[in-house]
């Protein structure tokens, strides 16, 4: 069945994602991380697009796709404007949204 | 008042001479000194003689309206005796009413069982029956309480009686309360007094005697304690009035008990349902029981007579009036005016012992007994009183009515004789006490000495002096004399007259003590002069040390009057066959008018008098006075003429003769038992305890409720309250805060990967989740 | 003159409280003012109760008069119902005179703390509130006139009162609100199981008429005890009966005078009027079963009010404990359920009002004067004020039930009556409580004397001889006391007036359901009394 591997892909890849998020302590790269989340979703989204025979799960994968780029870009702007500050992109040096 | 109705064979006018004014309109006789009273307590003070001139007028009216109405009475009971033997059945009732319709309903049925019972028995009774007015005073549930008068032979008796000494002890007052502090209202109390007693004597019925008993209570209450500065004679009023109540306990209830039995008030009705076996015997008998208590407390009996020496507090001329003449009478007087009732009550015919004569002859021995340790002259006289009110007890409880009315007629004038003269004799002296002031006063008051003798032979009961006469028709109705065949009385009460042949040479023995000491021998009183302890408020003209001196005509008077009474007052009912002539002579005057023969009275019947009794009884009187002669006349006299008893006396030599002294002297401890023990007691432990009772067990209860409230408050609003509902508030505000720390110390650490992890184990936990239950 | 006289009972009750208000409107300054218009007011609504004494029909006494009816509380069906009939009659004129009397003695002396705007006020509002009881027909507006007289008395005690008044007045307070409590569930209790549509009603009604005339035939033995224990409590505390008497003594010794006078006259009889007017007419037969044990509670409290009052030291306790034992007396006559032993009681409240309303008014006029009502130093009040001292005897000889006085009147018929109770009540043991209560008499005499001898006789003690404030009595004492010693020897010479009004009212409420004409359930013997009520139910079931 093919639908199985583009999801056992989807899982690796968003493995790989979650633990780039959570291990990871370069802002870039969790932000990269984030995207490889990101797109193990749209695969799965394209895969039962597929398998299901509609093209909602393309719509969606188009739409994530397009809020993902806009989320980088937040997202690198943040990192930035934290590496002006601290000069350093160290995720564990930022505790500003500390309660 | 409303129309008069008068019933009988035959035509009005015949009975309206036969009623007459006085007789139907004697309710003025308690008027007169009621409304005197009212104008002395309000006006008296400003009058010229500060209201003892309304006194003495209203009771001077009184007493000729007494006597008018008196003569009335005997004329009617001649005027049917005349006409006896014509027309049999006459008049029976007379009775105003101011219910028209109610009255004719009423006097048809009593009529109707008057001549039915008259047509049974046989013997005519025209013309002595009570005269009776009355109106409704009040009523109640059906039940009407009438208010009105009774006017028959006893009543107008005690009548006379009763204003006669009233208006001789107005006339002495005026000299002997002269000058005291209370002068007005003390004139004012003999007023209402008076109005007491002729009310009550009067009654219709029998809640109208007990209204008048208690008047007469209070008035003597208010008399002894005329003095109550001096708390000696508070305490005695308080002790008349309260022994009195007791017994009164005993006439509501026994009053109430007659009531209901009889379904009514009057004191005919009472009566007649008494001796018509319409109350149950025993009924009656409870009844007599209660009755028989008052009479003890009202009329000085065994064992509630203590209260009658110590109201000697009062004035003398108020011992005289009340405890004399007229208010302890009214215990006899009451016996006498429901004679029916005790009559049944206590099965008097037939028998040989009851209550009333056992309380009457204990009495009558046991205050004679007492009357020899007195030292106050006065006191002497009171158990004296007490004494001779037994004979009167006695005589009612062997059914000798005559004889006790009699008697109580005579003792009346002696005995007040005897109280008056004692007070002539301390009104020089300023004391009572026989042994410290007195002695020789034949010499300084030789007036006073002859009527004070009079009256004392009088009461010794000595030929032919009043109190002879009634006292052996006593002896006479008690039955007992049977050796000589002069008996045939109501029962042979042998107790009875053995008693009374005692009490009569007890009362020579101890009257003739007080002759000794007080009239002759040598005057002790001088070195006591210049202190005055006379407790009237003399401070005037008396109080000299000077040597006594005979009293003034307002004081002596009275006494010539009282003296002539007591010598005279015995002739009005001689025995029959004694003066042999008509029926119309002395003879038995008095129990022809006083007597009721009607269906309210019990047939009772009388004893033949017996010279023998008579010899005997008068043997023994002598040498009761012989005895007493003898040692102080005789014996103490030769030891000093100053002495009062001899120096080595039987009481000094003899433990039991001692002993016997100090019981006597000690009122047989009966005070002590009343004072200490019972009124003591009440007033003492059982008061305390019912109110410690009532602040430690009953209001402690309450206040302990309070408590347990207030504590239970305290802890539902401490501990639950406050400590868990409202900590359960706090708890889950402190709770989530305290999380809220927890959360933020260990999970907002701002670090934004630690987040991601949550958010993923978070993620993965519901996904597990997910898996598991869907 | 003929015209409607609905208005008068409601303007005679609540012309008090307008004079309230109108004398809190006036400035405080103002005292004379203030004190006039008090007078005024208690007099206006006196000079009504006069027209109402001539105006009432004595023939017709039994018979409720001057009925108003009108709606009031929907929802429950309670209505405002007013009437006075001849029980209900001598105890409003009790209140319209004793009212009067007490402000013209404040207007004499003021307690302290001074404020006679206040004073003034919560006596006309008490005024309201007790004539309001006297006249309320239905069981809610009688209920809310009964607590409205509760809130000035606290009032009266816990800011006049002595030096332990905070106590006494919430004593006081407390447990009348507790029996008031327990006497609303049973008023509750009546409105939900009666059913008045027997006598032409609604099926639920507070109407005390309805009630009365046979709508409770219905309810069964055992409620009715119940109702009638609730009930017992509620006036039994009012009375106050053994063993709830205890608020008594207390709320009495601490009270200003006015407050102990206005309590003794006519608080008291608020509970004695209630057992007449509701418990015994709307329920019979749970009062023939009840009626021994008040009996009981009567004679205990004669002998325990008597043994009280000798132990007493302060004369106004001991006034205060007399009453327990007068009250005995009162409900030993209710007790017997006959129309005889209801009237004496009837009498006994007038009586009692008036006299010893009279004494605590003497024993506040010589707290004014000695500063101290501890009988061992007082004394010789006979010497110091000749006639205060006279006065203090003649009510002392009234209060032991001296004939010719009015509490004889009280006292002697409730004992005569006892003699013979009710058919359905035990005889013998109603005898047994009738010796009990003579020897109260005694004991009545026993301490009244006592007291008498303490304080009037004998010399006055040296701390206050020649003292100036110990003067005899004043023009303000006089004018207030006169009307009640001329009625205490009025209704003693001639008792006639009242017991001819009380006399048909009495009789009616002590019959058995007015409605019909059905055999008179008190008057047959125990057993057979007690079938008769069972009939009477059965009769009802059956034909409801």
């Amino acid at each position: 069945m093919l639908l199985v591997q583009f999801l056992l892909l989807s899982a690796v890849l968003f493995c790989i994602g979650v633990y780039g998020v959570l291990a990871r302590r370069n802002g870039v790269m969790v932000l990269m991380s984030i995207e490889l989340i990101l797109n193990a979703v749209n695969i799965n989204f394209v895969a039962f697009g597929a398998f299901n025979g509609t093209v909602t799960g393309e719509v969606f994968a188009l739409f994530v796709i397009a809020i993902a780029a806009a989320e980088v870009g937040v997202g690198l702007a943040i990192v930035l404007l934290i590496f002006r500050n601290k000069r350093s992109v160290d995720l564990s040096d930022v505790d500003l949204m500390k309660g | 008042m409303g129309s008069l109705f008068i019933l009988g064979a035959e035509g009005p006018t015949e009975f309206v001479d036969i009623a007459g004014w006085f007789l139907e309109n004697a309710w003025i006789i308690p008027a007169l000194p009621a409304i005197s009273f009212v104008i002395i307590l309000f006006f008296g003070k400003k009058l010229p003689y500060k209201g003892a001139e309304i006194g003495i007028t209203a009771v001077g009216l009184a007493f000729i309206l007494s006597v008018l109405t008196a003569g009335q009475w005997m004329n009617q009971v001649d005027n049917a005796h005349g006409s006896e033997g014509g027309h049999g059945e006459e008049a029976a009732l007379v009775l105003v009413d101011d219910d028209i319709e109610l009255a004719s309903a009423e006097a048809d049925s009593e009529a109707a069982a008057f001549f039915a019972e008259e047509g049974e028995e046989g013997h005519s009774v025209v013309g002595r029956n009570a005269v009776v007015e009355r109106f409704t005073w009040w009523e109640n549930g059906g039940v009407e309480f009438k208010v009105g008068i009774m006017v028959d032979g006893l009543t107008v008796m005690m009548l006379f009686v009763v204003t006669l000494i009233s208006l001789l002890v107005h006339i002495y007052s005026t000299d002997y309360v002269d000058g005291d502090r209370r002068y007005t209202h003390y004139f004012a109390f003999l007023s209402l007094f008076t109005a007491s007693m002729l009310f009550f004597v009067l009654s219709e019925n029998v809640l109208q005697m007990i209204v008048g008993w208690e008047l007469v209570g209070v008035c003597s209450f208010a008399l002894i304690g005329h003095w109550w500065e001096e708390k000696p004679n508070s305490d005695a009023a308080l002790k008349a009035f309260l022994t009195n109540r007791v017994g009164d306990m005993g006439l509501l209830i026994g009053m109430i008990i007659l009531f209901w039995s009889a379904n009514s008030w009057s004191i005919i009705d009472i009566n007649e349902a008494a001796i018509g076996h319409d109350i149950g015997h025993t009924t009656l008998f409870i009844a007599s029981l209660c009755l028989t208590a008052a009479v003890m407390s009202k009329s000085g009996q065994f064992v509630l007579h203590t209260w009658l020496p110590d109201a000697m507090a009062g004035p003398t001329p108020v011992s005289a009036l009340i405890h004399a003449a007229t208010m302890v009478v009214a215990g006899i007087y009451m016996v006498a005016r429901l004679y029916g009732v005790f009559w049944e009550g206590y099965s008097i015919a037939g028998s040989s012992f009851n209550i009333l004569a056992l309380v009457g002859s204990v009495t009558l021995v046991g205050a004679g007994l007492l009357a020899f340790v007195q030292d106050d002259i006065k006191k002497v006289l009171a158990y004296s009183t007490v004494s001779q009110l037994g004979y009167m007890c006695m005589a009612l409880g062997v059914g000798a009515w005559t004889a006790a009315v009699f008697h109580l007629f005579t003792h009346a004038f002696f005995k007040a004789g005897l109280f008056l003269g004692a007070g002539s004799v301390s009104h020089s002296v300023h004391s009572f006490d026989m042994k410290t002031h007195m002695g020789g006063m034949r010499k300084f008051m030789p007036k006073t000495f002859a009527t004070f003798m009079i009256c004392t032979i009088a009461l010794m009961g000595l030929p032919p002096l009043a109190g002879f006469w009634s006292k052996d028709e006593i002896l006479v109705g008690t039955g007992g004399w049977g050796f000589f065949g002069g008996t045939s009385a109501n029962g042979s009460y042998t107790f009875a007259l053995v008693m009374g042949i005692i009490g009569a040479a007890l009362t020579c023995a101890y009257m003739t003590r007080v002759i000794y000491l007080t009239f002759f021998g040598e005057w002790r009183g001088a070195e006591h002069m210049h202190h005055d302890d006379h407790g009237d408020g003399h401070d005037d003209d008396h109080g000299h040390a000077h040597e006594p001196h005979e009293s003034g005509p307002r004081i002596l008077i009275p006494l010539y009057i009282l003296s002539f009474m007591a010598i005279v007052a015995g002739f009005f009912n001689l025995p029959p066959g004694f003066i042999t002539g008509s029926e119309e002579g002395w003879q038995e005057r008095f129990f022809h008018y006083v007597e009721p023969v009607s269906s309210y009275f019990p047939a009772i019947k009388h004893g033949v008098p017996s010279y023998s009794l008579a010899i005997f009884a008068t043997i023994v009187a002598l040498l009761g006075a012989f005895a007493s002669y003898y040692y102080f006349f005789v014996r103490v006299n030769r030891q000093s003429p100053a002495a009062t008893e001899l120096a080595n006396g039987l009481t000094s030599t003899n433990k039991v003769a001692r002993a016997g002294h100090t019981v006597l002297k000690e009122k047989y401890y009966l005070d002590h038992l009343y004072t200490d023990i019972i009124a003591g007691g009440t007033k003492g432990p059982v008061a305390d305890a019912a109110y410690w009772t009532n602040q430690n067990v009953i209001d402690e209860t309450v206040n302990q409720v309070g408590r347990t409230a207030v504590s239970t408050a305290t802890f539902v609003y401490e501990t639950i309250d406050q400590k868990l509902v409202d900590g359960a508030v706090n708890l889950s505000g402190s709770a989530s805060e305290g999380l809220g720390e927890v959360s933020r110390s260990a999970l907002q650490r701002g670090k934004v990967q630690q987040y991601a992890a949550i958010m993923f184990i978070a993620a993965t936990v519901i996904a597990g989740l997910l898996m598991v239950f869907i | 003159m003929e015209f409607d006289n609905n208005w008068l009972l409601s303007v005679m009750t609540f012309v008090p409280l307008v004079g309230a208000a109108i004398v809190m409107a006036i400035p405080k300054a103002e005292e004379e003012l203030i004190k006039w218009a008090a007078l005024i007011t208690s007099l206006v609504a006196a000079g009504l109760g006069v027209f109402l004494l001539t105006d009432f029909n004595y023939d017709n006494a039994g018979e409720l008069q001057y009925v108003a009816d009108a709606q009031w509380i929907s929802v429950i069906n309670s209505r405002y119902i007013i009437g006075v009939d001849g029980i209900a009659l001598p105890m409003i004129a009790l209140t319209l005179l004793v009212v009067p009397l007490c402000i013209i003695y404040t207007m004499g002396h003021f307690p302290e703390p001074r404020n006679p705007k206040a004073l003034l006020s919560l006596i006309l509002i008490l005024e309201t509130g007790m004539l309001g009881t006297f006249i309320a027909q239905d069981l809610i507006l009688f209920f809310v006139f009964f607590e409205v007289v509760l809130l000035p008395m606290f009032f009266m005690i816990a800011v006049w009162g002595g030096d332990d008044r905070r106590y006494a007045s919430l004593k006081f307070f407390l447990y009348t609100m507790f029996g008031s409590a327990l006497m609303l569930v049973s008023f509750l209790a009546m409105y939900f199981l009666a059913d008045g549509t027997i006598v032409g009603d609604e099926a639920n009604t507070f109407s005390m008429i309805a009630l009365s005339d046979g709508a409770t035939v219905g309810i069964a033995r055992t409620s009715q005890l119940w109702i009638f224990a609730g009930m017992f409590v509620g006036f039994g505390v009012k009375v106050p009966m053994f063993p709830f008497h205890t608020w008594l003594p207390d709320a009495h010794t601490q009270a200003p005078t006015v407050g102990s006078v206005i309590l003794a006259a006519v608080l008291l009889k608020l509970g004695t009027y209630g057992f007449i007017r509701i418990a015994i007419p709307m329920l019979p037969e749970a009062a023939a079963a009840w009626a021994p044990f008040i009996g009981l509670l009567a004679v205990i409290g004669i002998i325990y009010g008597a043994l009280g009052c000798l132990a007493q030291t302060d004369m106004k306790r001991l006034i205060a404990f007399s009453s327990v034992a007068h009250m005995g007396f009162v409900m030993l006559g209710i007790s017997t359920l006959t129309d005889f032993g209801i009237n004496a009681a009837v009498f006994g409240m007038v009586a009692h009002g008036l006299i010893t309303g009279m004494l605590f008014f003497i024993a506040g006029s010589v707290k004014d004067r000695y500063h101290t009502l501890d009988m061992a130093r007082l004394g010789g009040l006979l010497i110091s004020a000749p006639r205060m001292g006279w006065i203090l005897g003649f009510c002392a000889m009234a209060s032991l039930g001296l004939p010719g006085l009015a509490g004889f009147w009280g006292e002697f018929p409730a004992i005569l009556a006892s003699y013979n109770p009710a058919a359905i009540l035990p005889e013998a043991t109603f005898r047994g409580y009738m010796v009990v209560a003579a020897l109260g008499t005694v004991l009545a005499a026993g301490y009244l004397l006592w007291m008498l001898q303490k304080t009037a006789m004998g010399t006055p003690k040296d701390e206050f001889v020649d003292n100036p404030e110990i003067t005899d009595v004043k023009t303000y004492e006089w004018i207030a006391w006169a009307p009640l010693l001329a009625l205490i020897l009025a209704l003693g010479l001639y008792p006639k007036p009242l017991f001819s009004t009380t006399d048909d009212a009495v009789v009616k409420s002590l019959q058995v359901n007015v409605m019909d004409d059905v055999p008179d359930c008190l008057n047959l013997d125990t057993d057979q009394g007690e079938a008769c009520f069972d009939d009477l139910r059965e009769q009802f079931e059956a034909a409801g």
